[in-house]
């Protein structure tokens, strides 16, 4: 089929307090079109409370090609993560 | 009131729901005839959850209606299965316009923008019958609605205010689609029968609805239809287009060839 809309990725945020989370790209004409199809493709069976959409074309990415050096380093420096704390019961969502 | 009022009252209601459920199981298996084959894949998702909607407002609907018939104890025990499959044409009293063939997507397009804003007045006020199922049904409805109204008002927009081809498509639409929204506010007998507080007075909400329309179609730059023309009537009462027949054929073929088939 030739498709002239432009891809969309899209986002929706589960829950009031949560973060949107990349849920999936579709096509569209406009932002519009794009909130609307988001609305009935991702939306259908209650997963949102909230929808943003972006062109993927403004989205930069990185490259495969430079992922050893920019994510490898990262394997053994297990004192950088905040696991020696004791967190709360009450604090969720960390 | 004596017993026959009650009769006649009763029968009035059953009709009215009856009406309102045809309405919305006609609109909504013309629409899901688009699933599978819609223009993309996310307009095919679109046009099926506006089918989903309005079918369930019709089971809703036709609960309610086998309720009432029940309730009266000469009755069998009708479900609303029953009434969704086994009645026949002259039965139906669902409007003219949801059954008209799908056409091509603008005209599909012009079918939901008529009818969902013509709901959507319509439900606006139906949340205030004394009818408390009645109430509770349209109230639940005019959200989902609401979306239609949404969602076909800008692809009239967008078709109407786009390329030469999907203007003259649209226009094209509308005309055809017009003659058909006379019946829309003008009240059936059952309808004038019943007290104002059950049901609405669809006369009533025509400048509303017009209004809204006149607004989406100027938008559009689309010319807002003739008024005065000779408009399509009978769907309420019964008398139809030859493509409901069509419809009920295929629709019902199963209750019909496998009594009580259940899935």
């Amino acid at each position: 089929m030739n498709r002239t809309e432009p891809l969309w990725e899209v986002f929706i945020r589960s829950k009031q307090g949560l973060e949107h989370k990349h849920a999936g790209s579709l096509h569209a004409a406009d932002a519009e079109m794009a909130i609307e199809n988001a609305r009935d493709v991702y939306t259908r069976r209650m997963e949102g409370v909230s929808i943003w959409v972006v062109e993927s074309k403004y989205l930069h990415a990185t490259n495969p090609d430079e992922s050893e050096s920019l994510f490898d380093p990262a394997n053994d420096k297990i004192y950088r993560h905040p696991t020696f704390y004791d967190l709360p019961d009450e604090l969720k969502y960390m | 009131m004596n017993s026959k009022t009650t009769n006649n009252t009763k029968n009035d209601l059953v009709d009215y729901t009856l009406h309102l459920a045809d309405s919305s199981l006609i609109m909504g298996h013309r629409l899901s005839e688009w699933t599978g084959h819609g223009p993309m894949l996310e307009q095919d998702i679109a046009i099926s959850n506006i089918a989903l909607d309005l079918i369930g407002q019709a089971r809703n609907f036709y609960q309610y209606a086998a309720e009432i018939i029940n309730s009266n104890e000469e009755e069998k025990n009708v479900t609303e299965d029953d009434l969704a499959y086994l009645r026949d044409a002259g039965e139906f009293k669902n409007l003219l316009m949801t059954e008209l063939p799908n056409g091509d997507w603008a005209k599909t397009i012009g079918k939901i923008f008529f009818f969902s804003t013509w709901q959507f007045y319509f439900y606006q006020k139906l949340i205030y019958s004394a009818e408390r199922q009645l109430a509770a049904i349209a109230e639940k409805s005019l959200k989902e609605v609401t979306y239609h109204v949404r969602w076909s008002s800008d692809w009239v927009i967008r078709l109407g205010d786009g390329t030469e081809e999907s203007k003259k498509r649209m226009k094209k639409a509308i005309s055809e689609l017009w003659p058909y929204t006379g019946e829309m506010v003008v009240p059936a007998s059952f309808e004038s029968n019943l007290e104002n507080r059950v049901c609405i007075d669809v006369s009533s909400i025509k400048d509303d609805w017009f209004k809204k329309i006149k607004a989406i179609l100027e938008e559009a730059t689309i010319d807002f239809p003739d008024e005065k023309i000779w408009m399509q009537s009978g769907g309420k009462n019964g008398i139809h287009t030859e493509h409901l027949g069509f419809i009920l054929a295929e629709m019902q073929f199963m209750q019909r060839a496998y009594p009580g088939l259940e899935w």
